[in-house]
């Protein structure tokens, strides 16, 4: 079997909060190297060391468990999808049951732990063929909503927890997310945001979801097509009071009372 | 161990079936004293009320018959209190005949001792008295067996669930694939990991519908957690108080195992720093008391299994110790808590 990716050994990453589960897929991987030259390049214990060390160790494919505390492997890989040179993906699990449910079959690879070595040879040559994985493909495979929203700047990836976002303001092109410390921007469609974390927030214009937790009360202010007097939500830690259209202000009010 | 023969097929059937054995209550239970009680004193009121010609009559009759009644019950529940642990050894049918033996035998005494003072001797009262107790006797007996028929599926469901939390992929593939791990570099230690695994089936597998000793319910404990510790590695920390635990004392199987795995599960799981989980077993008087303390996590979805566990075992605790024993369970500032309360009953080995 030669594809071409013999002539540099494959840079692999592994993410796994067992420390047996990785000791045991590097001896593998040291097992596959005559055949399939590799390095596992780095290592981490959860989602968010994952996001911290992966970028710098630039890793071919990432092997990532899908059941971790804190992040899942899935909601990982969607975080990672959005680098620059994002890794391919092949994930590991003990849980067919998820796999079988959500996997979209040949859409997303995975492994069934204890990993064969054939078979994690198999997958890691279908992996590098097929690239990194569709983020709207894991979007559909994750469930529930993500607990972080990221975004990359230099080359990093920096996480904002779901809960700390005060407001989110579609733009342009992007969307700016706010939390108390600063600004973000988001390369994600507000709608699509809308339909995920439509538990956490409201909608109060055609352009901004605020968090419900964070709405401290309401001012009189100027209406938000600027024609005559309106409602304003104030949110707690954010000095700026955000316009309601008229269209969602009974939704808003509604919110408020209960 | 208790179970020499290797499980098969046909355990699992088994388990299916309520087939709970027959068996006599336990005469030194708080809660079947107290049935036996309110049990006989209704059925002495109801027997007042239909022999009395007129309501006035009701009282009279009623304390006529309390001078044979409560001291013939004082005495037969005092007969069953010390003869208790020797008719759970005799066999059901010849069990029940001695108690309902000891029942007629009370009866006649407490008549005889009354009709001497009164000097009043009528043979049809005797047998009347006697008769009366006979049927109370055995109407109770029908009772109590009624009772742990109605539990029993409880001791079938706790294999079952139990069997059923093992073969979760998780902990199966999971603990396979950590002994895999050591196979090259520890073979020694893997040999013992897989020996634990072995002797946790096989614990799984064995009959819960008698009672165990703590002493063995605590090492089910430990090596479930032999498997979990090989691999959660430094992220699990036990602490155990068991010193002064009444090792002999008698307990329902898979009573303290399946709790510690729901702490396993909901308090070190969901955390990425390490966590600890607090066994606490201690006797006070004649009370066993369980303390099961692990972290809490909020935001980490409570699933249908904990529950289960949770109903399961108070069922079967109810089953065993009646009103004696208790469970309770709540969230002590960040860390969540199980309180068991047992009598202290001890294995007669």
């Amino acid at each position: 079997m030669s594809d071409g990716i013999e002539d540099a050994p494959l840079r692999i990453f592994l993410v796994d909060d067992e420390t047996p589960a990785r000791t045991r897929m590097r001896e593998l991987l040291g097992d596959l190297a005559p055949r399939l030259p590799n390095l596992v390049v780095g290592e981490a214990a959860n989602g968010r060391e994952g996001i911290a060390r992966l970028p710098e160790t630039r890793p071919d494919v990432a092997l990532v468990d899908v059941q971790m505390p804190q992040m899942s492997g899935m909601e990982l890989a969607r975080h990672l999808a959005q680098m620059e040179r994002a890794p391919a993906i092949v994930f590991v699990t003990a849980h067919n049951e998820y796999a079988v449910e959500a996997f979209e079959v040949n859409a997303i690879d995975y492994l069934l732990k204890p990993v064969r070595a054939q078979r994690l040879e198999a997958a890691l040559r279908r992996a590098v063929a097929n690239g990194p994985p569709d983020t709207t493909v894991l979007g559909r495979a994750t469930h529930g909503p993500r607990r972080f929203l990221s975004v990359t700047e230099r080359g990093r990836i920096l996480l904002v927890p779901v809960t700390d976002v005060l407001y989110m303001k579609a733009e342009l092109k992007y969307v700016t997310l706010r939390t108390p410390e600063r600004e973000f921007l988001l390369e994600e469609s507000l709608t699509s945001l809308e339909q995920e974390l439509g538990a956490l927030f409201v909608r109060v214009h055609r352009n901004c979801l605020v968090a419900r937790r964070a709405i401290k009360g309401f001012a009189r202010g100027q209406d938000a097509e600027g024609d005559g007097p309106g409602w304003a939500v104030l949110l707690e830690g954010c000095d700026e009071p955000l316009p309601i259209s008229r269209r969602q202000w009974p939704v808003v009010k509604q919110l408020a009372a209960a | 161990m208790r179970c020499a023969r290797p499980a098969t097929a046909n355990d699992v059937t088994i388990l299916s079936q309520n087939d709970f054995p027959d068996a006599l209550p336990d005469f030194r239970s708080l809660g079947v004293m107290a049935r036996v009680l309110v049990g006989v004193t209704f059925a002495a009121l109801l027997a007042a009320v239909l022999r009395a010609a007129s309501p006035d009559e009701i009282v009279d009759q009623m304390l006529g018959m309390a001078a044979v009644l409560v001291p013939a019950l004082l005495a037969a529940l005092a007969a069953l209190y010390v003869a208790g642990p020797l008719l759970a050894r005799a066999s059901y049918p010849v069990g029940l005949t001695l108690v309902l033996a000891l029942g007629g035998l009370v009866t006649f005494a407490a008549w005889a001792l009354v009709a001497l003072r009164g000097g009043e001797v009528s043979t049809a009262g005797a047998l009347r008295a006697v008769a009366f107790a006979l049927l109370l006797t055995g109407l109770l007996a029908g009772y109590f067996q009624l009772r742990a028929r109605a539990f029993s599926p409880a001791l079938a469901e706790a294999r079952l669930q139990a069997l059923q939390a093992r073969i979760r992929p998780h902990f199966l593939f999971n603990s396979l694939n950590a002994v895999l791990s050591l196979v090259r570099s520890d073979p020694r230690r893997a040999e013992s990991a897989l020996e634990d695994l072995a002797e946790l089936y096989r614990m799984l597998m064995a009959d819960t519908r008698s009672l165990t000793t703590l002493a063995e319910e605590l090492e089910v404990t430990r090596q479930y957690l032999n498997v979990e510790e090989l691999r959660l590695g430094d992220r699990l920390r036990i602490e155990w108080r068991t010193e002064t635990a009444p090792r002999d004392a008698l307990v329902p199987p898979l009573l303290l195992q399946p709790l510690v795995e729901n702490a396993v599960y909901h308090g070190i799981e969901p955390g990425i720093e390490a966590g600890t989980i607090e066994v606490a077993v201690y006797r006070q008087g004649d009370r066993v008391h369980v303390r099961l303390t692990n972290p809490y996590h909020p935001d980490h979805q409570h699933r249908q299994g904990n529950r289960m566990a949770l109903a399961n075992i108070r069922e079967r605790l109810a089953l065993h110790f009646d009103v004696e024993a208790s469970l309770e369970q709540g969230v002590v500032g960040s860390s969540y808590e199980i309180h068991m309360v047992m009598p202290y009953r001890r294995s007669r080995a």
